[in-house]
């Protein structure tokens, strides 16, 4: 069979100019598009982060009040958490999921771009309150009666409306990656031939699927009692605002690994390319992915030792966590091994991976020391819980997406990333990193509470805060470096070819970027890392050894009767996320009047338009 | 469907299904299975809601306000929509839109009486005194029962769209929407809704 030209497709979509992003419905270009509202709200969380900084530089810092610090540091967490990292990890899953497991898209195409475009107006609309009446000020936990009480500002109302729209969103994305990993794989693609990048994406859809309808009920909660007087966490009332905190640590722990998993799968699949051996203990891998989620469900309460739950409670929360840290010590191993006694690289994507291990072994000791009830009771709300979390979130999962960005990039653009550039963004990123969070390890010891807009002098905080915020300006030097890169190598960088790392994974075996079918003939698959055993055999040592063309033959491809079917671009997903992004903005606006109706009321209308649209539309137009 | 756990791991995801028709088929299934899943956490936190809340009446009407025979009518209405649900779907893959649509209509028509019920309930409790905002027993009784009757509404809604696209002939496999999807939710639904009436109702602890 004659290799499939664009010909072939029933139907070949325009790839220029606006419309056609609005329109698109190709998991590779809503990746593209993730990773770069990622980027831009990166941006925003970090400026805010910096404030938060300079405001901390000297004791009784004047730069903001107490009130725009509280809504900094709130949208600061809630930005980096929803707009900036579980976008990234979704960009990467949305683009390379698919192409990993041998499949021309996701299984709902028009379903992932409704997932985009709510995420990005649930950012926008959650954005929009610095504007229209006020952030939200009660921290990205939100914590009843602050998040409850006080209803003269909306600020909390766009926390609760905000943060269940991009609920529905990951919802939607994740239901789509699970139907699409069970389902779409290449023929002999086993679940345990499956790259671990694939399987990280496997157990963080299950996490959402299974703790983000557990926050909706509390998020919808905080909604009732602000805006109808429901009594759900009025303690005046019997309400118990601690039902608030069990809610939101039952989706908030789970959400961490959720943030964490992906950075994990990227890890594991850049270790092994750049050691140039396969993954060791693939299985283990797998396998303690999957407790770690398992066990990420039961261990919510270790947020909460102080709250007074009871000694049985706490030292069984306190087992639990400690337990966790055993799947987690044994992905370590695994990476470990699986450089050991190979032939390492240093490549920009390699360094950051080894950055990711190094700092996440610091989070992860830190964070048993959480487990421990005594201990936490006194590092409870200090900064010595900013350092570790920062430790896991920025030394981890941060290092590894930006480890990513760096692999991946030849794949989106054709192009390599400057990796002198590269070397700089690492350093830089490094050592700032380090300089900003490592000191406050001290300072919350010493007792500096968080979430305080400012400290009196003479407490000895000084020096570690000054410290910590030149760090935090070293962070921000080095990703100029990396924008810089970024657009600089994008229009001029060394052209990359389709495999440019000698990579072990299906997504290489096709061009960069891939065209809008991925694959010409779907690849049957025969082996873990099917793509390196196309390129490469073994001699009687065990040796790898390259395949001449006549040894490696052709691949084993899908023999297919006719032409490709992609599904047609359609614009309802866009207007159907807009529809209830809008009835959300009426739900903030709700208790001020006639103008939250009307906005309301609009937001169904385009709402119900956008959906039923949607299922009248058939999935392939012209087609047959 | 009960595969031994080595068979899961060792097969790809093409043989899994085979026997259960065409592949968008199954994809849609999957999907479909995993959002009810994720709805059974979404009910079972409010739930969890009501029970920590059942006796918190401070001092307004408790669970002996409930009309336990009005509310069971209005239960076995809903069950019985199941029934007509099924035969709707029955109807379809023999092929027999016709006859699909009147039971498709008969369903919708089950669940509105039942959401009349629902409405004629909420009125009565107010004029007792029971409304979100007069205990926590109250709120978590509204918001529970309330989200399970948005569930329905949307239910009803996905049915008339049904009946709409099959006299437009939209029906069809090229199309995301179809009678077996809405029918795995309508029985989701009607199958929470069993939960909630015996613990909401019939429990009286």
């Amino acid at each position: 069979m004659a290799l499939t030209t664009s010909d072939d497709l029933g139907y070949t979509p325009s790839t220029k100019g606006l419309w056609s992003w609005i329109t698109t419905i190709d998991h590779k270009r809503i990746g593209i598009l993730y990773a770069v509202s990622a980027l831009v709200f990166f941006i925003v969380a970090g400026l805010e982060a910096l404030v938060i900084r300079l405001q901390l530089a000297s004791a009784n810092g004047t730069l903001v009040s107490a009130d725009a610090y509280n809504q900094l540091f709130t949208m600061h967490g809630l930005t980096m958490v929803f707009a900036v990292i579980m976008p990234i990890a979704a960009a990467f899953q949305n683009y390379f999921v698919p192409l990993m497991i041998g499949a021309r898209d996701v299984a709902f195409p028009r379903l992932n771009a409704f997932s985009y475009w709510l995420f990005l107006f649930s950012v926008i609309l959650l954005t929009s309150s610095f504007f229209l009446g006020g952030s939200p000020d009660g921290a990205w936990v939100g914590y009843a009666p602050l998040s409850t009480q006080i209803t003269e500002y909306v600020r909390m109302d766009y926390y609760s409306i905000g943060a269940q729209l991009l609920g529905f969103a990951s919802l939607a994305s994740s239901i789509n990656f699970v139907a699409t990993i069970f389902t779409m794989r290449a023929p002999g693609m086993t679940l345990m031939r499956m790259p671990i990048f694939v399987w990280m994406t496997v157990v963080t859809s299950f996490l959402l699927i299974f703790s983000l309808p557990v926050i909706g009920v509390g998020l919808w909660q905080i909604f009732l009692d602000r805006n109808l007087g429901a009594l759900f966490y009025e303690a005046q009332a019997a309400g118990d605002p601690l039902l608030w905190q069990h809610l939101f640590w039952i989706f908030g722990h789970p959400e961490v690994y959720v943030l964490m998993l992906p950075a994990m799968g990227i890890v594991s699949e850049i270790i092994p390319v750049f050691s140039r051996k396969p993954i060791f203990g693939y299985a283990f891998v797998v396998f303690s992915g999957m407790a770690i989620g398992f066990l990420g469900f039961g261990v919510w309460a270790h947020h909460m030792f102080t709250a007074g739950m009871g000694p049985v409670a706490e030292a069984g929360f306190g087992l639990a966590t400690m337990l966790i840290a055993i799947p987690t010590g044994v992905k370590i191993f695994n990476w470990i091994g699986t450089m050991w006694g190979g032939r390492i690289t240093f490549s920009t994507p390699m360094l950051f991976a080894i950055g990711f291990i190094a700092m996440f072994i610091i989070g992860g000791i830190s964070g048993v020391t959480h487990a421990v009830v005594p201990a936490n009771t006194q590092q409870h709300d200090s900064y010595y819980v900013v350092a570790h979390f920062h430790y896991v979130l920025f030394g981890g999962a941060v290092f590894g997406y930006v480890a990513g960005a760096y692999y991946w990039f030849p794949k989106w653009t054709g192009r390599m990333l400057n990796s002198a550039l590269g070397h700089w963004h690492f350093w830089l990123m490094f050592i700032g990193f380090n300089l900003t969070f490592a000191p406050q390890h001290i300072l919350g010891l010493d007792g500096m509470p968080r979430r305080t807009y400012r400290y009196a002098e003479g407490m000895g905080w000084d020096m570690w805060n000054l410290m910590s915020t030149i760090g935090a300006f070293l962070i921000a030097v080095s990703f100029l470096f990396f924008i810089w890169n970024v657009i600089v190598s994008y229009r001029k960088g060394k052209v990359a070819g389709n495999d440019p790392w000698d990579a072990r994974t299906l997504e290489w075996s096709t061009t960069s970027p891939p065209p809008i079918h991925n694959f010409d003939q779907v690849p049957i698959v025969h082996h873990q890392d099917d793509f390196w055993y196309q390129k490469y055999g073994e001699d009687e040592e065990g040796r790898a050894v390259k395949l001449t063309p006549e040894q490696a033959g052709k691949p084993d491809v899908v023999e297919e009767e006719g032409g490709i079917h992609m599904p047609s671009p359609s614009f309802y997903p866009i207007v159907s996320a807009a529809g209830i992004a809008v009835l959300g903005a009426g739900l903030v606006f709700v208790s001020s009047g006639p103008i939250g109706f009307a906005v309301l009321g609009a937001g169904a209308i385009i709402a119900l338009w956008g959906l039923v649209g949607w299922a009248a539309e058939p999935v392939t137009r012209g087609a047959h | 469907m009960a595969i031994a756990t080595d068979d899961v791991f060792e097969s790809d995801g093409q043989q899994d299904f085979e026997s259960t028709g065409d592949p968008i088929h199954r994809t849609r299934k999957t999907a479909m299975w995993v959002f009810l899943g994720s709805e059974v956490f979404f009910f079972g936190a409010m739930i969890s809601t009501f029970i920590l809340y059942r006796n918190t009446t401070e001092g307004g009407p408790g669970s002996e306000i409930f009309n336990i025979p009005f509310t069971s009518a209005s239960s076995f209405v809903l069950l019985m929509s199941s029934l007509t649900m099924v035969l709707a779907d029955n109807a379809f893959q023999k092929k027999d839109q016709r006859q699909g649509r009147i039971w498709l209509i008969g369903t919708a028509l089950l669940g509105l009486t039942f959401l009349a019920g629902q409405i004629f309930e909420f009125t009565e409790f107010v004029h007792e005194g029971l409304t979100i905002s007069t205990s926590p027993f109250g709120s978590s009784f509204y918001m529970l029962t309330g989200f399970h009757g948005i569930h329905v509404a949307g239910g009803v809604l996905m049915l008339a769209l049904l009946v709409a696209f099959s006299l437009g002939r939209r029906l069809s496999p090229d199309h995301g929407m179809n009678v077996e999807l809405v029918a795995l939710y309508w029985h989701f639904v009607d199958i929470v809704w069993i939960v909630i009436f015996t613990i909401v109702y019939l429990l009286q602890i």
